[in-house]
């Protein structure tokens, strides 16, 4: 069995200490927004939370395409572990959203689009693993998980259009000129430092889960072969 | 080699017709199963007749998809069961026609219920249904619907809980389908401007395209061995 790699027991601490750093930014660095008050600094990882879901479910159709074209078994492995961790970490985005929604809307779900969406989101790949779940042999269970992977990467768009044509009540942060009253807010240079900051910390942080999962996974299919191959030599 | 693809087709559609035709299985428990939910529909909701148009279209929609995947289920699982889709697999033809064949038979009984429904639903609940834009739309979501159903139902008949599978994997799936069709639908029951409908029609397009596309893709290592 191989140990830990040098490089990725180095990337660990990197991410602690980004990570510490971020908090210390969210909470000391970034002005208090002047409406919202302390609840807003719930924005700076909500967003960034999501960002690493689509990323992963980006990395897993991608993982899917490739699996299906060469069939080598690896890529299954990395299209798993990223689409656990990202299931998680959207999981965590419509977590944060529901407080910061409280807080400014007063409820912790409205059927609001964006948020519609989300859930539909994390439903097609809650499905993911169910479907897994069900298949018993390896390599059918990492082909059909590869064509699911596609098939919910390609739909989130569509679903996400389809809301777009709905009227959203959600904010518009990025690219809006205009504050509302519905929670939206200007970014002052600060706080956008601290967005684009944590973005780039969750990203490192995707990078390095993503890594012990793949091992994981590696390690995984080790033990299995190992297991069969004791069992073939009784 | 075209002329083989289309009669590939021909035949597998021929094929699950005529045991449709034999035995009416899948048609008689789609049928009963969608005015069952009408039915319940009816007692769920309390329907005025103030309200119905707004609703008609989404409750449509529920009554089509859910019998829809009874009969996708019930579609694959014949084959399954009785070795058929080895047989059709052994067979020198192209595999993408296999599932044109049984996305257009699917397609064709999804077609037929909804025939029998709106009529039905016509003379229950007093909303006339018989609008060329309505129509198009549905039959505009029921491609979409069945070419995402029939390419999940073939995986599904590949797993131990099969019966319950297909409902958690295809309705995420097509949601985008339902939003589209049930906005569609309703703007033209309420003779909404078309400026409004057009941008869901455009989106069932879309979906029809794209994953008809993606279907023909991946079909093939959907059932290699």
């Amino acid at each position: 069995m191989q140990s830990k790699p040098r490089l990725l027991a180095s990337l660990d601490i990197v991410c602690i200490l980004l990570f510490a750093s971020a908090t210390f930014m969210v909470f000391f660095y970034a002005p208090l927004e002047v409406v919202m008050g302390m609840v807003q600094k719930v924005f700076y990882f909500h967003v960034a939370s999501l960002w690493v879901g689509m990323l992963g479910f980006l990395v897993g159709g991608i993982s899917g395409v490739i699996f299906l074209r060469t069939g080598n078994h690896h890529w299954d492995i990395v299209g798993l572990a990223a689409i656990e961790i990202s299931l998680v970490f959207f999981f965590i985005g419509i977590v944060t959203g529901s407080i910061w929604a409280r807080s400014t809307w007063n409820t912790w779900w409205t059927w609001d689009p964006r948020l519609t969406s989300a859930a539909i989101v994390e439903l097609i790949y809650a499905a993911y693993f169910i479907l897994r779940g069900g298949i018993d042999e390896p390599v059918r269970r990492a082909r059909y998980g590869a064509i699911y992977a596609i098939l919910g990467f390609v739909s989130v768009p569509l679903t996400f259009f389809s809301i777009r044509l709905f009227r959203t009540i959600h904010p518009v942060v990025i690219g809006n000129v205009n504050a509302g009253s519905q929670g939206t807010f200007n970014m002052a240079p600060m706080m956008l430092q601290t967005f684009i900051f944590s973005l780039f910390v969750f990203t490192i942080l995707f990078a390095d889960l993503l890594w012990h999962r793949i091992r994981l996974g590696q390690l995984a299919e080790d033990v299995e072969q190992r297991k069969l191959d004791a069992f073939h030599s009784q | 080699m075209k002329t083989n693809f289309w009669r590939t087709i021909e035949a597998i559609i021929w094929k699950d017709l005529i045991v449709e035709l034999r035995n009416r299985e899948m048609l008689s428990a789609m049928l009963v199963f969608a005015l069952l939910v009408m039915v319940i529909f009816n007692f769920a909701l309390e329907l005025q007749p103030r309200m119905q148009k707004e609703l008609t279209s989404g409750i449509l929609w529920v009554v089509f998809s859910f019998a829809g995947t009874l009969g996708l289920n019930r579609s694959m699982a014949v084959e399954k069961d009785r070795g058929c889709l080895d047989g059709l697999l052994l067979a020198p033809v192209d595999r993408s026609a296999i599932f044109f064949g049984k996305s257009i038979s699917n397609l064709i009984l999804m077609v037929i219920v909804e025939a029998i429904i709106l009529p039905i639903y016509n003379i229950l609940y007093s909303v006339n249904l018989f609008q060329p834009g309505l129509i198009f739309t549905i039959l505009l979501g029921s491609i979409g619907y069945i070419t995402v159903g029939t390419l999940l139902s073939s995986m599904v008949v590949q797993t131990r809980s099969r019966d319950i599978m297909l409902p958690i994997l295809l309705f995420p799936l097509v949601i985008p389908v339902l939003i589209a069709a049930v906005k569609a639908g309703a703007g033209f029951l309420q003779n909404a401007e078309m400026a409004g409908i057009l941008p869901w029609i455009n989106l069932l397009v879309i979906y029809d395209i794209v994953f008809l596309t993606i279907a023909f893709l991946v079909f093939d290592s959907i059932v290699e061995e």
